[in-house]
């Protein structure tokens, strides 16, 4: 009960503090929006907005929740506010958890933006929501431990931006959200594999557009992987690195 | 009820003339690759004695410090702090013990109170409790506006205020102070110091690393210097006093010239030494304890009148530049310099 006080207390802090401030409300809208709209002029039909839907929407849970933790654990880092919470009598994983709920939410929440722009523009019947939810969720979680990885891994906010970027701009292109995987070129297409992003983006092609390559439950399981890997390997780093 | 308990119960320690070990470290050691910061170190702390921490910058202060607290692992050797294994159950150790770094480390966008609120909440303590902590911490440090301003619009002085109520908000048994008060307004740093005093009279033990030795005098019981990562030695405050004080010294301040005093006082007084004398004053030496009735006959004798008699000791100062070999300001200038 003591725990899950201090892991609230940890998320309300970084609501507060973070995710609620007017420029990280107005980014998670506006950088949404920016994506919708760069690809619904470039679109000539209401069937293209539908298509290219669930890549928007996986675009706006990376960028988003990547670009929040830089700030909530490099920035805390940096200013030595995070060594309050290493010092606090809660287990890391708990800490870290309660450090990463608060960007799995602002991802979830960045995701439905497109959604709610495309719902004025195209007949949206026939998606099965329940899966979509799914992939939204596995994708945030997964794009989150991203970023703490990439946020454990640096000293400063703005290496954390610069690393995330390494990851974040191949993806785009790698992973089938725009350009399909089997029209990457050959030698191309194993990496795409190696990415995370493809398997939520497929998660969410068949779930709106019924139109995905990789068996739900294989993307369902390679997410929960990653998931589990970037999270274990990024406490490791932490215990390592900032608990020397 | 509870800060009733641990005063009473570190009275009874006094009392009883037992001493109860709160922290035990033995042998510990800390090696970053090839360097060795911190070399098999042994020392104890006393339950309700505020234990100064003192040594130059780079002696393996903070590394220690990090390794109580839960900072930094080990690379060998024990750690016993409120009968719990510092190195295995160190989350059992957070939960009785405080900590003040050395850098005001809360948050600026929240209020003082929400920082402390939040602080509290981290030791799970219930919202009406951790905020009724809160407002009694603020009324202690006399705060006017019941801490509703952001953290980063206080003073440098009352955000260290700040930092020290949130080490103390849970009520802690050890409170670890990292340089409580370097780099603060003179006020502050009284306010902090009648602070420390207190919560050590409620019976809070405290773990104090300073570079203000005159403050590390005035609240210490015991001090442990630590130099090139060992602890050289561990005293009580008047014993490492008395054991600099290789030899007695006397100072008169006198109506006539000292100078000429100084002879006709060496050729009465053959045991004594005279180290020095202005136009006004004389400090004599002697191994042997000085008895003052001799001299003030020979000065009622001579007529000279005495205005003042200091029997001079040696400052804490003065040991930690004997026991270390670095000079103060020297320590000082490089703390404010480490600091800016």
């Amino acid at each position: 009960m003591n725990k899950l006080m201090a892991y609230w207390s940890i998320l309300i802090k970084d609501m507060k503090n973070y995710y609620l401030k007017p420029p990280n409300i107005s980014w998670g809208i506006i950088f949404p929006i920016s994506w919708t709209l760069m690809f619904f002029i470039k679109s000539n039909s209401a069937v293209d907005i539908r298509e290219i839907l669930p890549g928007v929407m996986a675009l706006s849970i990376l960028f988003g929740t990547t670009s929040m933790l830089a700030v909530t654990i490099t920035f805390e880092r940096k200013s030595r506010s995070f060594e309050r919470l290493l010092l606090a009598p809660i287990s890391l994983n708990l800490l870290m958890l309660a450090k990463t709920t608060g960007a799995i939410f602002f991802g979830i929440i960045n995701a439905f933006i497109p959604v709610l722009f495309a719902s004025f523009m195209v007949d949206l019947s026939g998606i099965n929501w329940l899966i979509t939810f799914l992939g939204v969720v596995m994708i945030a979680v997964t794009s989150t431990f991203l970023g703490l990885f990439i946020a454990v891994s640096v000293s400063e906010v703005f290496e954390a931006q610069t690393f995330s970027n390494f990851f974040r701009f191949p993806m785009m292109f790698l992973c089938g959200l725009f350009i399909p995987i089997e029209n990457l070129p050959v030698f191309v297409q194993p990496l795409s594999y190696v990415l995370p992003l493809t398997y939520g983006a497929d998660m969410l092609k068949f779930s709106i557009n019924s139109a995905g390559s990789i068996s739900l439950w294989v993307s369902l399981l390679v997410l929960i992987g990653y998931a589990m890997a970037l999270f274990m390997i990024s406490t490791h780093n932490i215990k390592k690195r900032w608990i020397y | 009820m509870d800060r009733f308990k641990k005063k009473f119960c570190s009275f009874q320690i006094i009392k009883g003339g037992k001493s109860l070990n709160i922290i035990e470290v033995k042998n510990l050691a800390k090696s970053f690759d090839d360097f060795k910061a911190v070399k098999g170190i042994s020392f104890s702390v006393e339950k309700g004695e505020v234990f100064g921490f003192l040594g130059p910058n780079g002696a393996g202060k903070t590394t220690t410090i990090n390794m109580l607290t839960g900072l930094a692992k080990p690379s060998s050797g024990e750690i016993m702090i409120s009968g719990h294994d510092g190195i295995k159950d160190i989350k059992k150790v957070q939960h009785v013990i405080g900590i003040v770094p050395d850098e005001s480390n809360l948050y600026d966008e929240m209020s003082g109170f929400d920082n402390l609120v939040f602080c509290a909440s981290l030791y799970g303590m219930k919202k009406e409790a951790r905020e009724k902590r809160a407002k009694e911490l603020l009324e202690q440090f006399s705060w006017d506006d019941t801490g509703n301003r952001p953290f980063k619009a206080y003073s440098k002085g009352m955000k260290r205020k700040l930092t020290i109520a949130a080490g103390i908000i849970h009520d802690p048994e050890i409170l670890f102070l990292d340089e409580p008060t370097t780099g603060i307004d003179v006020e502050s740093a009284r306010q902090i110091r009648r602070m420390i005093k207190e919560l050590n009279d409620n019976g809070t033990t405290i773990f104090l690393t300073t570079h203000y030795i005159e403050e590390a005098e005035r609240l210490c019981h015991r001090i442990g210097f630590i130099v090139g990562g060992k602890v050289i030695k561990v005293s009580g405050v008047h014993e490492l006093m008395n054991e600099a004080q290789q030899e007695n010294v006397v100072e008169f301040r006198t109506d006539s010239n000292g100078i000429e005093l100084k002879k006709q006082l060496v050729s009465v007084f053959p045991n004594i030494s005279i180290k020095s004398s202005t136009n006004h004053s004389i400090r004599i030496t002697s191994k042997e304890p000085i008895e003052l009735m001799p001299f003030m006959k020979f000065f009622e004798y001579e007529g000279i009148k005495i205005s003042e008699t200091k029997i001079i000791r040696p400052s804490l100062e003065e040991v930690f530049v004997k026991i270390t070999g670095i000079e103060i300001d020297k320590l000082k200038k490089e703390k404010e310099g480490k600091k800016k």
